[in-house]
């Protein structure tokens, strides 16, 4: 008898109770890693997102990381002191405050460096302002970081949405896809969508295009058939994705699936999701800040590296990590210093850094947005590519050899920085 | 020009009619992909009393099975083996993990099967990494149906024939057979059932093994048009969730009929234009039926719940 299963007690209220909190703890994210100190090592926080949609991105952030923590103590540390990261998952903007909280007060860091989504940049650049801390942005992209919420203590190796908008904008200038014609746009309906779309529209209107139509996205939504037929009945001159994380993939798998050719191209990108969208779904024209085909002997020697060590090429993702813990060090080597002021001032200067690119960048001193190259993706037909990760052709680098690196950052009034 | 103008109009008007007809039947559809997760988490519930958190892992192991599998057995053949081995993992959680709990407080299995769903997303991003992985429609699948004005992806109208298939397998297995009459027994009054000398655990390992089963096939189905990633299954346990609760514990049809309508109330709400709602409309839908009626549309009275 004592395989009968007995009356669970449970009224109906409760059972009801039970699936409302399952629905709510689904999201609640996975906990933490937390990794060992060295006493006398000099310890830099990074933070970024491992889980959630934009875990993905992050986890090639952490691989760059561990690479260039790497290469830095085997060419003899920071003034001889080896160096130690304490890596952790941000989770979500309370979360990214709390933590970077801890690592400055109780773990001391030297700097905090990190994040792609722009609402966690924000939390932890209060902390970093607050602190007297210094913070760079590895992967938020939000205009509004460099402008209405900019702050002393917080540098941008991430381009901002200008910058991707003007590259990405040029090559559709230069088809022809802009001037007189249509637009639908799909938009990641949270601040760094709110905050492209803005900066897109600014571009369309200036260089006369519009819409023919302009739809907000839920972050969770994973189905885009009812879009697609929207799509499909617009008849636009281009779809424009200013999408993020997996929304992308799913877009592109479904565009591909429903057989819409109208020519797509996107504000926002990352290399790992055209991986994951596949030759026979990948395609349209895309802004990314550096990519592994880039044909420069540092880039070569980074995705040689990194191959290596993980078995794939590095996303783009991984291009703002590696090289922002590599700017720090060399700038503590050369300023013989880990004094927040110093590095500060340093950079503001204008000291120029080698990012695998053909010129060499520098942070601008009025918002402390890293100026230097970057680069639009075209898909390749599926026929003509030959391994999982080479799905693209690059175009040259934004701006051209002549131009001033700034030309694709924003200007005048279009983000105004007031740093305190 | 007058008459010009109302010609277009009226042609306009037209096209926006079609398109928003065009909107309820996708929406209808939509509600489909659903149904294969909610089914399952209905009937593990209703028979066990367990709120299956983990649910959605499944759906994901389903996914990456099939990534696995189908360079080697094809997509067919990933089809009928990915939700199998998904079965037999649900089994032997069933049998190590869940049989421990149907007496218990559901808090305490809540519990469980929200840390099974950790453990599950972890391994899954240990081996397979945390980067999305890519698989994209067999090539004999891929192609449109154009009906009228109507357009359908060809791959889709398949994962309906499969989904419409598994449920009037379902249906007809509980409520057209010996061991339907038993679980549906089961659910409403074990001790009854158990005084007619008939053990229910085979019947749990059963429902178990189906009901995840199904989940594994929702992956499988899924992968081709969905990102495939580790934390996947999070994204559909929670509509699957609403699904479920809208359409009232124990319910077959009331699932069905949910599903159905969480997918038609997102349709209309795209086809009216309101895009960013359209997530948001279903937890309305679902704030409603629990003020208004908080056993589910459908649901049945179920004695050991009360």
């Amino acid at each position: 008898m004592s395989e009968i299963i007995k009356p669970t007690r449970m009224s109906r209220r409760q059972a009801l109770a039970g699936l409302g909190a399952g629905a709510a703890t689904g999201l609640i994210a996975s906990p933490s890693l937390i990794l060992a100190q060295t006493p006398d090592a000099i310890r830099f926080g990074h933070l970024t997102p491992r889980t959630g949609f934009l875990g993905p991105l992050g986890e090639f952030a952490v691989m760059a990381v561990d690479l260039a923590v790497e290469e830095i103590n085997a060419a003899g540390g920071i003034m001889g002191r080896k160096l130690d990261v304490l890596k952790e998952d941000s989770v979500n903007p309370q979360t990214a405050s709390t933590k970077a909280e801890r690592m400055v007060e109780r773990d001391k860091v030297a700097c905090l460096l990190g994040e792609i989504s722009s609402a966690s940049c924000l939390t932890i650049a209060q902390v970093a302002n607050r602190t007297k801390t210094l913070f760079v942005n590895t992967g938020g992209n939000s205009d509004a970081l460099r402008g209405e919420s900019c702050n002393k203590y917080m540098f941008h190796i991430e381009s901002q949405n200008s910058m991707y908008v003007k590259t990405c904008g040029r090559s559709l200038m230069a088809q022809g896809l802009v001037k007189g014609k249509k637009w639908f746009s799909l938009t990641a309906d949270y601040a760094f969508g709110h905050d492209l779309l803005k900066v897109a529209k600014r571009f369309m209107e200036a260089n006369g295009g519009q819409f023919a139509a302009d739809k907000l996205v839920p972050t969770d939504a994973t189905d885009f058939s009812a879009l697609l037929l929207e799509i499909r009945a617009a008849k636009p001159d281009l779809v424009i994705s200013n999408l993020a994380g997996n929304q992308i993939t799913n877009f592109l798998k479904q565009y591909s699936e429903f057989g819409l050719t109208f020519p797509v191209a996107g504000f926002g990108f990352d290399t790992a999701l055209a991986w994951a969208a596949g030759k026979d779904n990948f395609g349209g024209v895309w802004p990314v800040v550096w990519h592994h085909l880039i044909d420069t002997p540092n880039t070569k020697k980074f995705v040689a590296a990194f191959t290596k060590k993980y078995g794939k090429p590095p996303e783009n993702q991984a291009w703002g990590d590696y090289n922002i813990v590599k700017i720090m060090a060399q700038s503590m080597n050369e300023l013989k210093s880990t004094d927040t002021a110093k590095i500060m001032e340093h950079w503001e200067k204008g000291a120029k850094f080698d990012v695998m690119k053909t010129r060499e960048g520098y942070f601008r001193a009025s918002d402390h947005q890293f100026m230097h190259e970057m680069y639009t993706v075209t898909a390749l037909p599926a026929a003509q590519v030959k391994n999982p990760y080479d799905l693209f052709t690059s175009s040259a680098p934004v701006p051209g050899p002549g131009e001033s690196l700034e030309v694709i950052a924003t200007t005048g009034d279009e983000a105004v920085c007031k740093m305190a | 020009m007058t008459a010009c103008f109302i010609a277009l109009s009226s042609n306009e008007s037209r096209l926006l009619l079609t398109l928003f007809i065009q909107q309820v039947l996708n929406g209808l559809l939509d509600g489909v992909y659903y149904l294969l997760i909610a089914l399952g988490l209905s009937l593990i519930f209703s028979l066990g009393g367990i709120v299956n958190l983990a649910h959605g892992a499944f759906y994901a192991i389903g996914a990456y099975l099939t990534i696995v599998l189908a360079p080697h057995i094809g997509f067919g053949g990933a089809m009928l083996a990915s939700p199998v081995l998904v079965a037999l993992i649900g089994i032997v959680v069933e049998r190590s993990l869940f049989q421990r709990f149907y007496r218990s407080d559901p808090i305490l299995s809540l519990l469980l099967t929200f840390g099974l769903a950790m453990v599950a997303e972890q391994a899954l991003r240990m081996i397979f990494g945390a980067p999305p992985l890519s698989f994209s429609i067999p090539p004999a699948l891929r192609g449109q149906i154009f009906v009228g004005d109507f357009i359908y992806s060809r791959y889709r109208a398949m994962l309906l024939l499969v989904a419409a298939a598994c449920v009037i397998g379902l249906w007809f297995l509980l409520q057209r057979t010996a061991f339907g009459r038993v679980v549906r027994a089961g659910v409403q009054n074990p001790d009854m059932v158990g005084a007619l000398g008939i053990s229910l655990q085979p019947y749990m390992v059963a429902v178990a093994g189906i009901g995840i089963g199904l989940a594994g096939l929702a992956g499988v189905l899924l992968a081709p048009i969905y990102s495939i990633h580790p934390a996947m299954g999070q994204e559909i346990i929670t509509p699957a969730f609403v699904v479920v609760v809208i359409g009232g514990l124990g319910s077959f049809w009331g699932v069905v009929v949910a599903a159905l309508m969480v997918g038609l109330v997102k349709g209309i709400t795209i086809g009216l234009g309101y895009t960013q709602w359209s997530t948001a409309v279903i937890y309305l839908m679902m704030l409603l039926v629990l003020l208004f009626r908080p056993r589910g549309l459908f649901g049945e009275r179920i004695q050991r719940f009360e």
